[in-house]
């Protein structure tokens, strides 16, 4: 598996997501620029230009017309896919860390910093794909007690968001009220990462208590969990062909100058989603990985680090004939 | 104090009331007689010889401290016979202060006047308290008899498992080691102990590290056996049967100090105030005797740091004796268990370094034959004495107890000795390093004295590097050793944690007697000829020789490097398949690498090794692997936070070198056996593994199930259609949405240019 090296960012990679078909890759990275890459060869399709600052999150809407960026330029921007024009630009008090479409693409989710006496926050936004001014009314704003989100995202059906807290709790919202209808503390360190199953019905999140966790989206049940020996940053769920998951992280980037690349455990490990069982590792980048996005045919997927590379592995036919003993 | 009243003053001075006053200035007089002691065992002389007596009294007394004036004092009494003034054989003496009676008394208690006369010097309180001791016998109160656990349970498992003990973190886990590489926890607690673990050379028991003291765990409850009460101890030794047990602490002993809810479970007494070490009697909890850390000739020089100079008492094999050595100054020789000095006095000897004790009593060859019933419990003692004095570096083997020299060696232009006893007791090797002529290279010999011929003698092996580290094989048809040398030792950089930062290139030597013909060894009496090196290899990152303690294989790693992690599993006498004759060649096994190692312990039957990476050295990736012999991984265990891992010790066993033979012939016949019995449990191993795997998926699927019912059923209820489908209900269409996308690549392979004419 040789993979396929993007070089298109100058600093640390955020956050990189396929889009439902699975052609098109979107990178961020704490350079102000978003990548739109194919992802069958890597090629640069374009980028978007405009943030003033480090990006922190994306999503694209299940047709791939709109993408929704948030930044630490304390904005979250709305952009047109397909020529690049920004649409709509939501001003926040503070750094906007994560930013996700709900599964019918009306409404957005944007989970803001704590920072400068503002308290992090989660906004609820309604976009309309049909015009182009967007309401600048959040529809509710959610104040996580007593620990700020890290992540959120949408449940199937918008019933619920799940919000990954900084203190490892992970906790189920209802987002017309603003209430915490669940709240479980299995993690005990910060939630880095909250990836869903293709139909929502469970997610993963990795914490930097080295360990990731499948979870019940409706009962928060800890189904799973994979311990491993490093801080993760990013957790994703194989969607097809095999029942893995996969798993990033590595020493904290402040540490990495002083450790060696082999000590950084800077891999991409494989464990089986049933069984726990680590069942392969894939090497490659000299910094931590921040975060994994698998292509929706199960085929491929990518990787970004800290040292601004996203590696996009196609698998090679061992892996579909590789049998879990 | 109430606030003064103006118009309630005391009529007189006589009614002020001084008392809260004189409370606060008291004063104490110094009433005790601490500072007196009795001294007994006198002379009985007359008036005549009374000055002379006491002055030589006083000559005797004075290195102990400052006797007062007029503080001697000799009762007289006039003998009815001769009508003469005699003295009564005792003497009171007072000091300027109690310290100076404490140390007199420490000092010259039990002084040899001459032949008849033995001191007895004690304290005055002492002879005042057991004169008034209440003569009527009060009968002890026995505790009612606790039957013990077997303390060596362990060695009943029918598998003949060894346990092994991991640090993990605060968590200590004793553990027993499978076949398979896959251990099973024995017992486990948390907070075990404060800072490390230890277990007795023989495996009893399991000792852990407290502020207060050690304890003893063991049996199979690993329950508490006995407790040692030290405060702030740090360092403990067994004696080899695991009778006596050392405890060191860098606070000095203050008896008043120890805080104990219970005074009589208080083990210290005032003439243990000021000392560092205790000798235990482990069976029944007694302290036998504190000793004071070793008073430097010159008080300037610090003397070699506890920790490298542990143990500072090294037993004999027998539990017999106990030595240590006052460094520059004297050997002192100890009996167990009266704690006494040998013949009284220690060994003077100027310059002494180090000793060693011969691993095993009696001399080979010469004492305790074979079938002898008066086996032998005579010891041979080897130290050596740096040069000093126009006097040129000296190795003394001597007897003990007799004391008795049986060898001396001289050695030049030596900076450094250390003694190897080659376990039989059979060789000692002495290491020295020398300086060149010239003062600016060093170099190593190996001076092995052949314990087994009377005229002891020596062979020496010239070597052209320095010597980091020797090793005999510990068990073998023949003696063998492995030397690392190198030739600048002091090239190497560590770090704080003890770490090399740079790798070596060091050269690893094997070295083997010559074998003798027939004829010689009938001439020579002897079995061995000269050591020769048979094998050298050069250029290795090998710090530390690791030989199986069943002799035979042995590791070359690269230990506490942060550059290289390199082991090298060698086999000393792999069979040649080719040849019937027996012949043997040494033969690399394998050489894997484990990222990080500190440590490597093999555990006591040479059938498995770990090698750890510790906490206390460097974080990265710490745990344990367990290896066979051979060099094949069995189970690789990192924890966070992984400290340190000791096999459990097994007692020598019982059986003779016939019962040995026989059973090693019976193998053959009973392999199948313990191989079906391996099969056996492999397969329901495996089996129960399939089992749970099983059971894992049907649980996952039911829960899917279950999920995606309630989701479609959450759809039709809102009356939405599903945004995504289950994978199963999918599949069959996925072939009809596929794009397949065709790429054309254009590659210049070659270009060439030709000319057309």
């Amino acid at each position: 598996m040789r993979p396929i090296l993007l070089q298109g960012h100058e600093r640390a990679l955020t956050q990189i997501k396929y889009n439902r078909e699975g052609d098109l890759l979107f990178s961020v990275a704490k350079d102000n620029v978003i990548n739109v890459w194919f992802s069958h060869n890597g090629e640069r399709l374009g980028t978007y230009n405009g943030h003033q600052g480090s990006i922190w999150s994306v999503d694209v809407n299940s047709d791939s017309s709109l993408l929704i960026s948030g930044s630490a330029d304390n904005t979250a921007r709305l952009w047109n896919v397909a020529d690049g024009r920004l649409l709509h630009t939501w001003t926040s008090n503070t750094a906007v860390k994560r930013v996700q479409f709900s599964e019918d693409d009306k409404y957005v989710l944007m989970v803001t910093e704590q920072r400068m006496g503002f308290p992090g926050t989660i906004l609820i936004f309604a976009v309309d794909p049909t015009t182009a001014d967007q309401s600048d009314e959040p529809l509710n704003v959610i104040i996580p007690e007593p620990s700020k989100a890290t992540v959120a995202g949408w449940g199937y059906l918008n019933k619920y968001i799940v919000v990954g807290h900084e203190n490892g709790n992970v906790s189920l919202f209802d987002w017309n009220t603003g209430e915490v209808l669940k709240c479980v503390e299995d993690h005990e360190a910060i939630i880095s990462d909250l990836q869903f199953s293709t139909d929502r019905t469970y997610f993963i999140t990795s914490s930097k208590d080295k360990t990731a966790r499948i979870y019940d989206s409706n009962t928060l049940e800890c189904i799973k969990s994979y311990p491993t020996d490093t801080p993760l940053n990013s957790a994703v769920i194989v969607p097809a062909i095999k029942e893995f998951v996969v798993v990033g992280g590595g020493q904290e980037a402040m540490q990495v100058t002083t450790t060696s690349q082999r000590q950084g455990k800077f891999e991409c490990r494989f464990f089986h989603k049933i069984h726990e069982d680590e069942v392969g590792r894939v090497r490659g980048h000299f910094g931590p990985i921040n975060t994994i996005a698998f292509h929706p045919d199960g085929k491929s997927f990518s990787s970004g680090g800290e040292d601004g590379y996203v590696r996009v592995h196609h698998f090679d036919p061992d892996y579909y004939t590789f049998k879990y003993e | 104090m109430p606030a003064l009243d103006p118009r309630n003053l005391p009529a007189s001075e006589a009614d002020i009331d001084f008392s809260d006053i004189e409370e606060k200035y008291h004063l104490t007089f110094n009433e005790s007689f601490d500072n007196v002691v009795v001294v007994d065992n006198l002379p009985v002389v007359d008036e005549s010889k009374l000055d002379r007596l006491l002055s030589v009294v006083k000559k005797i007394f004075k290195p102990a401290g400052t006797i007062k004036e007029d503080g001697l004092f000799m009762p007289t009494s006039i003998d009815p016979n001769s009508g003469k003034t005699m003295t009564q054989g005792y003497l009171f003496m007072e000091f300027n202060t109690p310290e100076q009676a404490s140390a007199a008394i420490k000092q010259l208690d039990g002084f040899k006047l001459d032949k008849t006369h033995i001191l007895a010097v004690h304290k005055y309180t002492d002879v005042e308290r057991y004169a008034t001791m209440n003569d009527t016998y009060k009968e002890p109160v026995i505790p009612p008899y606790e039957e013990r656990e077997h303390l060596k349970s362990w060695l009943l498992d029918p598998k003949c498992r060894d346990q092994f003990v991991a640090l993990r973190g605060d968590e200590v886990a004793v553990m027993a080691n499978n076949k398979n590489g896959k251990p099973d926890t024995v017992f486990t607690r948390s907070k075990w102990t404060e800072s490390y673990l230890q277990w007795s050379p023989r495996g009893t028991y399991l000792t852990t590290y407290h502020r207060q003291g050690v304890v003893l765990w063991g049996g199979a409850s690993w329950s508490k056996i006995m407790r040692f009460i030290h405060p702030n101890v740090k360092l403990s030794d067994f004696s080899p049967h695991e009778k006596f047990l050392v405890t060191f602490s860098p606070d000095a002993i203050n008896h008043e100090a120890v805080g104990m809810a219970n005074p009589s479970e208080n083990p210290f007494g005032p003439e243990d105030d000021g000392n560092h070490l205790c000798v235990w009697d482990i069976r029944t909890g007694n302290l036998l005797r504190s000793f004071p850390m070793p008073q430097m000739a010159n008080k300037d020089t610090a003397g070699p740091s506890i920790k490298d100079a542990w143990p500072h008492f090294k037993w004999s094999s027998d539990d017999r004796y106990f030595a240590r050595v006052v460094p520059g100054q004297m050997l002192s020789i100890y009996e167990a268990p009266s704690m006494g000095l040998l013949d009284r006095k220690s060994i003077k000897v100027e310059g002494i370094s180090d000793f060693a004790w011969s691993p095993v009593p009696g001399r080979p060859g010469r004492l305790g034959t074979k079938g002898d019933a008066n086996k032998p419990t005579d010891y041979t003692l080897a130290y050596w004495t740096p040069e000093m004095n126009n006097q040129p570096a000296r190795v003394t083997l001597i007897n003990v107890p007799t004391k008795e020299v049986l060898r001396t060696k001289n050695l030049f232009n030596t900076t450094d000795c250390k003694l190897y006893w080659h376990p039989s007791g059979e060789y000692l090797c002495v290491k020295v390093d020398r300086l060149s002529k010239t003062k600016k290279s060093t170099s190593s010999n190996l001076e092995i004295f052949l314990l087994s011929d009377r005229a002891l003698p020596v062979e020496t092996i010239e070597l052209k590097e320095t010597v980091v580290s020797f090793a005999w094989e510990p068990k073998g048809k023949q003696p063998r050793f492995a030397v690392i040398t190198t030739v600048d030792p002091s090239a190497v950089q560590f770090n704080a944690s003890g770490m090399a930062v740079q790798s070596v290139r060091n050269t690893v030597s094997f070295y083997e007697p010559e074998p003798l013909s027939k004829l010689k060894r009938a001439a020579t009496n002897m079995t061995h000829g000269n050591f020769k090196c048979k094998n050298t290899l050069e250029k290795k990152p090998t710090t530390a020789l690791l030989w199986s303690p069943n002799g035979r294989y042995i590791i070359l790693g690269s230990l506490r490097s942060t550059t290289v992690w390199d082991m090298e599993f060698w086999d000393m006498d792999y069979p040649l398949d080719n040849k019937k004759n027996g012949a043997t060649e040494m033969r690399l096994l394998t050489s894997p690498e484990h990222y990080g190692v500190t440590d490597v312990e093999w555990d006591p039957t040479g059938r498995y090794v770990v090698s750890y990476a510790s906490a206390w050295r460097h974080s990265m990736e710490n745990g344990f692997i367990v290896w066979d012999c051979k060099g094949t991984l069995l189970g690789k265990f990192t924890y966070e936070k992984f400290k340190q891992f000791l096999w459990r010790p097994r007692p020598p066993t019982l059986l003779t070198e016939e019962d040995k033979k026989r059973i090693a012939k019976k193998i053959p016949e009973l392999a199948p056996k313990f191989e079906e019995e391996d099969l056996m449990s492999e397969s329901a191993a495996s089996s129960a593994v399939i089992m749970k795997r099983r059971r894992a998926v049907e649980e996952w699927n039911a829960w899917r199930a279950k999920a995606e019912k309630e989701y479609l059923e959450e759809c039709q209820m809102m009356g939405k259609t599903p945004m995504y489908r289950s994978t199963s209900a999918n599949a069959g269409d996925e072939s009809a949405n596929v794009e397949t996308i065709e790429e054309w690549v254009e590659e210049v392979i070659e270009e060439t240019e030709e000319v057309v004419e």
